[in-house]
């Protein structure tokens, strides 16, 4: 045992559990001999109980809109990009939340986000439907693709995720800022589904990494990836699982 | 994960520490919106690979400061506060309202001490580079909050001492 005296710092560490085992059995043997002295520290410790306690739900509360930045950011682009007004409203109603993914400094990040929030959109608008999910269905994939292709001006192509446990349900053509997107439908059972909005860059971008982005209960991947940025989204999986599926695709469409 | 995600992820925690600082909801948030935005701002200073929990703490300490600063000196008074605690009911909302009242009649350099190392279980040097002084400093104000935390709570009617010593 240590002669060191027993210093009130270390008492305070002891109280926090920060002293190595050693120290802290021979700060015991001092407290055993000192019986308001433990009393002492044992109230300092119920303290720090009683202070979590009172404190910690604040943690799982969710965080206010107000202190989740972006959203004038985004109102800024959403007018600078002349998106519908129904794409507003609907953005508006959901109450996007960018969790901040801003790469410092990459000139088109602020594009790609765009992309991101407009491929949150479309998947909000179209993953609901019953009836019309698709313009074109799975069963005709081979003309589906090309017809996509040859909107977009370049070659794009479903990739497989059956190994990951989703089909094809089929894809359509939207509009978009650049020209015409290319949107990929997939459904994994019971009704969990994940769409893919291929674009093209109007300017040709080095590779970026996958970014993330979250809005309501829409989340999304999104890359670019040269000559096109890529967009993955779905409400009804984990980030994780989205992330696995957004490599799937990723390693697919470069091989 | 990068620092701006990362800062994301801290918003929760950097919430419930100034809830327990200012002692109400919507100062506490006020005052982090106001630290969010510096950090924002300032996030290009921040270096990387150092520790963004401890930078961001400075921020809001600093932002903390100038806000309480600006406002008026109750920090300076507190020690004539009147005796606030009554009781006639239980359960954890008396338990917080007392404990911010407590906490309150703190000096603010020692509650927030108390603070990052209770609550966001810094370690001392975590906590003296936040708050940008020396160790020796932090463990005399740690000390002397938690004594005079302990004396107020005791001080308090008996049902208080119960809950605290169970």
């Amino acid at each position: 045992m240590s002669d060191a005296p027993i210093t009130e710092a270390e008492l305070q560490a002891y109280a926090d559990g920060k002293l190595d085992p050693e120290r802290r059995s021979e700060v015991e043997a001092w407290l055993a001999v000192r019986p308001e002295e433990a009393e002492r520290i044992g109230d300092y410790r119920k303290l720090g109980e009683a202070l979590r306690t009172a404190y910690d739900s604040i943690l799982a509360e969710p965080v206010p809109q107000r202190l989740i930045r972006k959203r004038s950011r985004w109102r800024r682009y959403a007018v600078a990009a002349s998106w519908m007004g129904v794409g507003i409203l609907l953005g508006g109603a959901l109450g996007w939340q960018l969790h901040d993914v801003r790469p410092a400094s990459v000139a088109s990040a602020d594009a790609a986000t765009v992309m991101a929030r407009r491929a949150a959109i479309a998947h909000a608008t179209y993953s609901p439907e019953v009836r019309h999910p698709v313009e074109v269905g799975a069963d005709q994939e081979e003309h589906l693709v090309a017809w996509l292709s040859k909107r977009l001006g370049a070659p794009v192509r479903a990739p497989k995720l059956e190994e990951l446990g989703y089909s094809l349900v089929g894809g359509r053509l939207l509009p978009g800022e650049n020209g015409p997107v290319a949107h990929f439908m997939y459904q994994a059972q019971p009704g969990t589904r994940v769409t893919l909005y291929v674009r093209t860059e109007a300017v040709e971008n080095r590779e970026t990494a996958f970014r993330y982005a979250a809005e309501g209960k829409v989340r999304v991947f999104y890359w670019v990836d040269r000559k096109l940025g890529y967009a993955l989204s779905s409400a009804d999986t984990s980030k994780d699982e989205l992330f696995k599926i957004a490599n799937s695709v990723y390693r697919q469409l470069n091989p | 994960m990068n620092e701006a995600q990362r800062l994301v992820d801290l918003i929760p925690r950097l919430r419930r520490y100034a809830r327990a600082l200012v002692g109400d909801r919507a100062t506490a948030d006020d005052l982090v919106q106001d630290t969010l935005e510096r950090a924002w701002a300032k996030l290009h200073l921040y270096r990387r690979g150092t520790d963004l929990r401890a930078w961001l703490f400075t921020v809001m300490h600093n932002v903390h400061v100038n806000r309480v600063r600006a406002s008026r000196p109750t920090d300076l008074l507190e020690e004539d506060m009147p005796e606030l605690a009554q009781r006639a009911a239980q359960g954890d909302g008396l338990l917080v309202r007392d404990l911010d009242r407590a906490i309150a009649r703190l000096p603010a350099e020692q509650r927030a001490v108390l603070l990052l190392v209770t609550l966001e279980e810094m370690s001392y040097e975590e906590v003296a580079r936040s708050l940008e002084v020396p160790i020796g400093t932090v463990m005399s104000r740690l000390s002397r909050a938690r004594e005079k935390l302990r004396l107020m709570m005791l001080g308090q009617s008996a049902s208080a001492k119960l809950k605290l010593v169970r």
